[in-house]
């Protein structure tokens, strides 16, 4: 998911059993009770890395996302939808914000997670590595990209530490405009010229298997789950939210009179689900090492604002400095 | 200290409706309570969530400790004889 970078990164349950026993076990105990981990509550190393390296890769993900729908909102095809685009990517600036700051309560700066972002060393979703080709790539990422985040951010909003699940509760209670704007741009589309039925069956072609790989690799190769739901950071595998997403999005896109790009797709009357074809989890994997389509450009993106913005942060700064003395002189 | 400071912290607390408590929804970094109250407007009531905000800097804050959380708590819990369903009032008597 927004988050899918941790699979390859936090496979080290051993080191749970390295902590003090007593702790742990009390620990678990309030985790079992549900009851809410706060900051300044004990916890083991494992469970706080985890949930910094996942947390901050869910908000480096909020602030990436910004550019590939940023990169329309010039051309937006009316006002109406400009402003709808604009209100939509500073949400997601706003989702940042608010996992930023769930982040930083696990004892690490908002400083040193940008310097993470701008030098490769912390992931972002894959997703925000494809380009945004047409005005129904808005619509697609809406529709498939906001409908496959809030499959993964609703259970979330049950996360056993507060300050996270706090900030998913606000999160979810903004993202539905994400998804629901996005399908009301390809409705607009697909009952549309012959052209505009066409970029949006074009867009669907191209965002739907990348949007399939946004929860992660199948669960036999995903070797941390399992105590990441023993935590309740996670509730359910990328494969039973992958398979909920599947069910949820083929009816949709049959009402808009799309097809879903995928050849294998098929009903299974017995399981009451549907079944899709192989994901090409190569793919998947050269995105996360960096060689998607737009790896380089996004990265350049936020390292080039950070930089132009430099000199904003050090001017506040400085303003605020001043009057601070002159308040106290 | 980190090469590139981040701006101080401060905690934000949104007035929803007047007549509501405010209430702590989360923190920004700004480089002074003004700039805090505005990347408060901007971060968290973009959808009408406020009709007042406080800023406060996180380092003015002293909280309590969770590990003394018993120590300090502890003392009100066999103290059943503050609230009123403690007692026992014959039913004749009305209006008590």
């Amino acid at each position: 998911m927004y988050t899918q970078g941790l699979n390859e990164l936090a496979a080290r349950p051993l080191a749970a059993m390295q902590e003090d026993p007593a702790l742990l076990r009390r620990f678990e105990a309030r985790i079992d009770a549900e009851e809410k981990i706060e900051p300044k509550d004990w916890m083991p190393d494992a469970y706080r890395q985890t949930l910094i390296r996942q947390i901050s890769q869910h908000a480096h993900s909020e602030i990436v996302g910004m550019l590939p729908e940023g990169n329309w909102i010039t051309r937006a095809p009316s006002l109406l939808r400009k402003s709808i685009l604009i209100a939509k990517v500073q949400d997601e600036g706003g989702h940042g914000a608010y996992l930023y700051s769930a982040t930083e309560t696990l004892g690490i700066s908002r400083a040193e997670l940008i310097e993470q972002l701008l030098s490769g060393a912390a992931k972002y979703s894959s997703i925000f590595n494809y380009p945004t080709l047409t005005w129904a790539d808005v619509g697609a990422i809406g529709w498939l990209v906001d409908g496959a985040a809030i499959m993964n951010q609703i259970p979330l909003c049950r996360c056993s530490y507060g300050p996270y699940s706090r900030a998913m509760i606000r999160i979810c209670k903004e993202e539905s405009f994400h998804q629901r704007q996005g399908y009301d741009l390809m409705l607009k589309l697909a009952r549309g010229s012959a052209a505009q039925r066409a970029i949006a069956q074009d867009a669907l072609n191209r965002w739907w298997w990348p949007s399939l790989m946004m929860f992660g690799p199948p669960d036999t190769a995903s070797p941390h789950t399992a105590l990441s739901v023993r935590w309740k950071i996670k509730r359910f595998t990328n494969d039973e939210l992958r398979q909920k997403f599947v069910d949820f999005t083929v009816p949709q896109a049959r009402f808009l009179g799309l097809e879903i790009p995928d050849p294998a797709l098929r009903w299974d009357a017995e399981r009451g689900q549907h079944v899709v074809g192989e994901i090409d989890w190569s793919e998947f994997q050269d995105v996360v090492r960096g060689n998607g389509p737009c790896n380089r450009d996004r990265l350049q993106a936020r390292r080039d604002a950070h930089e132009s913005g430099r000199w904003v942060r050090e001017a506040a700064l400085a303003h605020a400095a001043k009057h601070a003395r002159a308040a106290a002189a | 200290m980190h090469p590139n400071p981040d701006w101080p912290l401060y905690e934000i607390f949104v007035r929803a409706r007047g007549g509501l408590d405010h209430k702590h929804v989360g923190s920004v970094h700004a480089a002074d309570a003004a700039m805090a109250l505005e990347h408060a407007r901007d971060v968290y009531t973009r959808r009408l969530e406020g009709v007042s905000v406080w800023v406060v800097r996180s380092t003015d804050i002293l909280a309590s400790d969770p590990a003394e959380a018993d120590a300090l708590f502890e003392p009100a819990r066999d103290k059943v004889y503050r609230h009123p369903t403690f007692y026992d009032i014959p039913k004749e008597v009305e209006t008590l």
